[in-house]
């Protein structure tokens, strides 16, 4: 407490700080999260932040599901980008089993899973500008976010939460459709984004607004283990995609945006250039398809893999394989792994110990988010609550990753 | 920091020059934006009376489906129902007794057959797991009702109607 402050008993109505509950269903959160803010004037003193209101026991609810049927868990953790989270946990499981996808497998995931980047991305960086007063950024690029939803409800029939892909590959070939939706929004998205841009990055009331709300410097962002574009936001060039790479991301040309101070400018400019990257990384992925052959999009795996309905129908071998993967009866191996992705927010890992048995017996999701918020009261100490409020959307923190 | 990469290229963060601390080009610029954006065409649906075309694969409520003859597909062997993640189906099985082969495709078919919609997650795994057929996801979707029972789909709003019987709407 500085002198100015009159000095009242602690007891005294009248106390020197107010205490502000921004959230849990405050219209600026995005999402169920509570903090207490401890207010002086307009000043942030201390916040004190909880977790726990969506929390619905993923990690245990798993242990009593056969493996796929996770997959729909993990749609539900960050639901602005839920395929990563499914073709992440289908890495994972491809790692117990050691099961080897072909080539073409690996590039449609990167499509799929850079998609979902952008669409994370998009959100975020959209609703930074809401919370600091500019909505009409946010009206232009949420069009193009449709686009994207398009081309996943032609692959898995869904839009929000996808349960896209299967153990071993996708539950169906890109059509024409596809294709030609990816196309389109090759073409007309690199537009819209320059727009935002413009409208954005060197907009002088933007850049007062954000340029030093909610900084946090390296070495603090790496002793929480922040990871993804608020790492690099802070200038630590850590990318999943490129220290360990998966889904043979090894072969992408791919470049790491990295900021400076890790306030919320840079990691809405690092956000912005990832977009960028990302869809460069289809298009070299759609190059790169173009030289597999056209009709492989899964794994020849008959155990894990469901066969053809018409095999079902006709075929002994079939048959009985679709019996045992549906009933869960697969033979996993005795083991523990870990795979991580790069997900729209982070390090997005899957801790799977494995007892043999048809479920997990052990499973935890590393999710990003959760480590951002425990770093929140510290980024907005001494801000402004205007600042407060900023912070929490350009951490992009979202309230399914949050509790799982 | 030491650099982890060599692939890190940092962001543009220049400060400000003197023409772009005057608020006004600023402002100008985003005016011109959104007065471009007012003559664009329209980016929304009136939904109700319009709707879009979803995809052919589109998952929405469930049906049941008949064979060409108009018997139920159903043998109530149980799969969908263990397949479903948010254990929503529960059937009983019943066996079909003489003379009523002209309803029941096979010898055993679901007597009760329930999907509870708001424990659906529409997934899909009950599509995938069906050996017969039998069930399947359709461009149906956002139900409504005042009544949470109504929302617990019995047979009778799940099979698919035979021609010439009146649709039975569960909504209503």
């Amino acid at each position: 407490m500085t002198e100015k402050h009159i000095q009242l008993r602690q007891d005294s109505l009248q106390k020197e700080t107010t205490t502000l509950n921004l959230g849990p269903t405050h219209p600026v959160t995005h999402g169920v999260f509570q903090n207490i803010l401890e207010m002086d004037g307009e000043r942030v003193v201390g916040a004190t932040s909880t977790v726990g209101y969506i929390h619905r026991a993923f990690e245990k609810l798993a242990e009593r599901r056969p493996f796929y049927q996770i997959t729909p868990l993990t749609d539900r953790m960050n639901y602005c980008s839920s395929p990563i989270n499914n073709i992440g946990w289908h890495l994972t499981i491809e790692k117990l089993l050691g099961l080897r996808v072909p080539k073409r497998v690996d590039y449609m995931r990167v499509i799929i899973m850079e998609l979902a980047r952008i669409s994370d991305h998009l959100i975020c960086n959209s609703v930074v500008g809401v919370d600091s007063g500019a909505y009409s950024g946010f009206l232009y690029l949420m069009q193009y976010r449709e686009l994207i939803y398009e081309i996943y409800e032609e692959i898995c029939g869904s839009r929000l939460t996808t349960n896209i892909g299967r153990i071993g590959g996708f539950e169906r070939n890109f059509n024409d459709k596809v294709f030609s939706k990816l196309d389109k929004f090759l073409a007309e998205y690199p537009g819209v984004l320059a727009e935002f841009e413009r409208l954005f990055n060197r907009n002088r009331i933007f850049m007062e607004r954000t340029i030093g709300a909610g900084p946090i410097s390296a070495e603090r962002a790496l002793n929480y283990s922040f990871t993804g574009p608020n790492l690099r936001a802070a200038g630590v060039d850590y990318d999943v995609r490129v220290s360990q790479p998966y889904s043979s991301y090894e072969e992408f040309d791919l470049k790491i945006p990295v900021g400076k101070t890790g306030d919320c400018y840079d990691r809405f400019l690092v956000r912005n250039q990832e977009m960028w990257e990302s869809m460069s990384l289809i298009r070299q992925a759609l190059q790169k398809m173009e030289k597999e052959p056209a009709d492989i999009f899964h794994a020849d795996a008959p155990a894990y893999y469901l066969a053809p309905k018409q095999d079902v129908y006709t075929k002994m071998e079939a048959l009985i394989y679709h019996f045992k993967i549906i009933m869960g009866e697969i033979d996993a191996p005795v083991g523990e792994v870990y795979q991580a992705v790069e997900g729209a927010n982070g390090e997005l890992g899957f801790y799977l110990i494995s007892d043999g048995g048809r479920t997990p017996y052990r499973l935890h999701f590393r999710r990003p988010c959760f480590i951002y918020y425990q770093a929140y009261p510290e980024l907005v100490h001494n801000a402004l609550l205007s600042d407060a409020v900023i912070c929490l959307s350009s951490l992009n923190l979202i309230a399914g990753e949050l509790d799982a | 920091m030491q650099a982890l990469t060599d692939r890190a290229v940092p962001v543009d963060r220049r400060p400000l020059n003197f023409w772009e601390k005057m608020y006004l080009p600023g402002i100008f610029r985003g005016m011109a934006i959104t007065l471009k954006h007012i003559f664009r065409k329209k980016a929304t649906i009136n939904y109700p009376e319009e709707k879009r075309a979803f995809s052919p694969v589109f998952r929405g409520l469930q049906i049941l489906n008949r064979d060409e003859e108009g018997r139920e597909r159903c043998t109530a062997c149980g799969l969908c129902a263990v397949a479903c993640p948010a254990e929503a189906i529960t059937m009983e099985a019943a066996e079909r007794k003489p003379g009523e082969e002209h309803l029941y495709r096979e010898e055993k078919y679901a007597a009760k057959y329930e999907i509870n919609m708001l424990r659906c997650i529409f997934c899909g795994f009950c599509e995938e797991a069906c050996p017969k057929d039998a069930i399947y996801l359709t461009e149906t979707f956002a139900p409504s009702s005042f009544e949470r029972e109504h929302f617990i789909y019995g047979k009778e709003d799940l099979l698919i109607p035979l021609p010439g019987e009146e649709t039975k709407n569960p909504q209503a």
